[in-house]
């Protein structure tokens, strides 16, 4: 009996400190998401713009100008940029996008994969490790950009990226990644990187005649690299937010499950301590009884 | 004319304008009401938003993109501080 009561202290106390880390590690990314969300937000409506800026340019010159950034090829080689977090504990929040990746290429490059035309480009090291394990190709040279997440870093791939797309190393490149919505929601997306997509023109709409300073080649050829990295740029950030809200959803998940086991315990532990008493008493009642008798 | 300042930090202007001076990579240029659509690199250097007949202010901007399209501007910069 007293053993059984032992046992019991001992798993309240071990579940007890088990809850003060996921406490402690839910605040931490609270702290760290206010920050994450702060950058994320702010910049949404730049890099928005800088896209219909884009839009704009590139269905605007159809036919005028050669961008060699939106010039779509066959696609043979393909390039996926997947985005997923240093550190685990966050739920499901990597292997949902290592399963999303994994999705698009099984649906979207079947054939290239099937020749072993698909590659892939980690940043964060989860999926990394993921993606290596389930035998995809893999490359870690941004994997890192975590650890000193800013814009040049981010900049550094991107500019990358581009230069192997116009080397024609790659026909394609996606990015996977998880959007911001909120604490709680991600929105994974496998999101166009290269070439540029073309936004339909609306039905009805007048192709609007831009005045192009200085020419159209020079201010594309300045527009182009800038829109991409922003573009990769807040696709990191997302995932930044996304990672911290998922982790601090996931540390309040873990915290409640505790105090519910806790809960449960505590009944079993007083449920012992009655019974030890209830068998001490009738030991003593009982060994009265006999020196009466 | 509407106006919109964008930075990849935040939003600095946002409203009705008269016109706005920009330090174009070829000059010196002002955009007034009813402008015909443009896309014009910028170059370090000030800009000037002109409220109305007597108020304007002035930014220091280090550089980026304007797009005029329907009578709404944009502005595009990596910084801007204010000058008094």
């Amino acid at each position: 009996m007293a053993g059984q009561l032992k046992e019991v202290r001992n798993r309240i106390s071990s579940v007890q400190s088990s809850q003060q880390i996921t406490k402690a590690m839910k605040m931490v990314s609270a702290a760290k998401l206010r920050r994450a969300q702060d950058a994320i937000i702010q910049m949404r409506p730049y890099a928005k713009k800088l896209q219909e800026v884009l839009s704009n340019i590139v269905s605007n010159t159809e036919g005028d100008v050669s961008i060699k950034l939106a010039e779509q090829r066959n696609i043979e080689k393909v390039l996926i940029i997947v985005i997923t977090s240093d550190r685990g504990l966050c739920g499901a929040y990597n292997s949902n996008l290592v399963k999303l990746a994994k999705a698009s290429i099984l649906e979207k490059y079947h054939e290239q994969y099937k020749k072993g035309n698909v590659a892939i480009w980690n940043i964060g090291k989860k999926g990394y490790e993921s993606l290596t394990k389930s035998g995809y190709k893999t490359s870690d040279t941004y994997k890192d950009i975590f650890l000193n997440l800013t814009f040049e870093n981010v900049q550094a791939a991107a500019k990358a990226a581009m230069t192997a797309f116009e080397n024609k190393e790659f026909d394609a490149i996606d990015i996977v990644y998880s959007e911001f919505k909120n604490a709680a929601t991600q929105n994974f997306h496998c999101e166009q990187f290269l070439p540029i997509p073309k936004v339909e023109k609306k039905a009805g709409a007048t192709k609007a005649d831009f005045i192009f300073e200085p020419s159209k080649d020079k201010l594309i050829a300045e527009l182009m690299p800038k829109i991409l990295n922003t573009q990769l740029y807040k696709a990191v950030l997302d995932a930044n937010a996304s990672e911290h809200g998922a982790r601090m959803t996931a540390m309040d998940k873990a915290s409640d499950n505790a105090n519910e086991l806790l809960k449960i315990l505590k009944v079993s532990y007083n449920r012992a301590r009655q019974a030890a008493i209830t068998t001490e008493l009738s030991e003593i009642v009982s060994g009265a009884a006999a020196l009466e008798g | 004319m509407t106006l919109e300042i964008l930075t990849p930090e935040k939003k600095i202007y946002s409203g009705e304008v008269l016109g706005i001076r920009l330090p174009g990579i070829e000059g010196l240029f002002e955009v007034f009401d009813k402008h015909a659509p443009l896309v014009s690199a910028l170059t370090k250097g000030k800009m000037k938003i002109i409220v109305d007949r007597n108020t304007s202010e002035h930014f220091n901007i280090q550089g980026g993109f304007v797009e005029v399209l329907d009578n709404k501007t944009t502005v595009l910069v990596e910084g801007a501080t204010v000058v008094d």
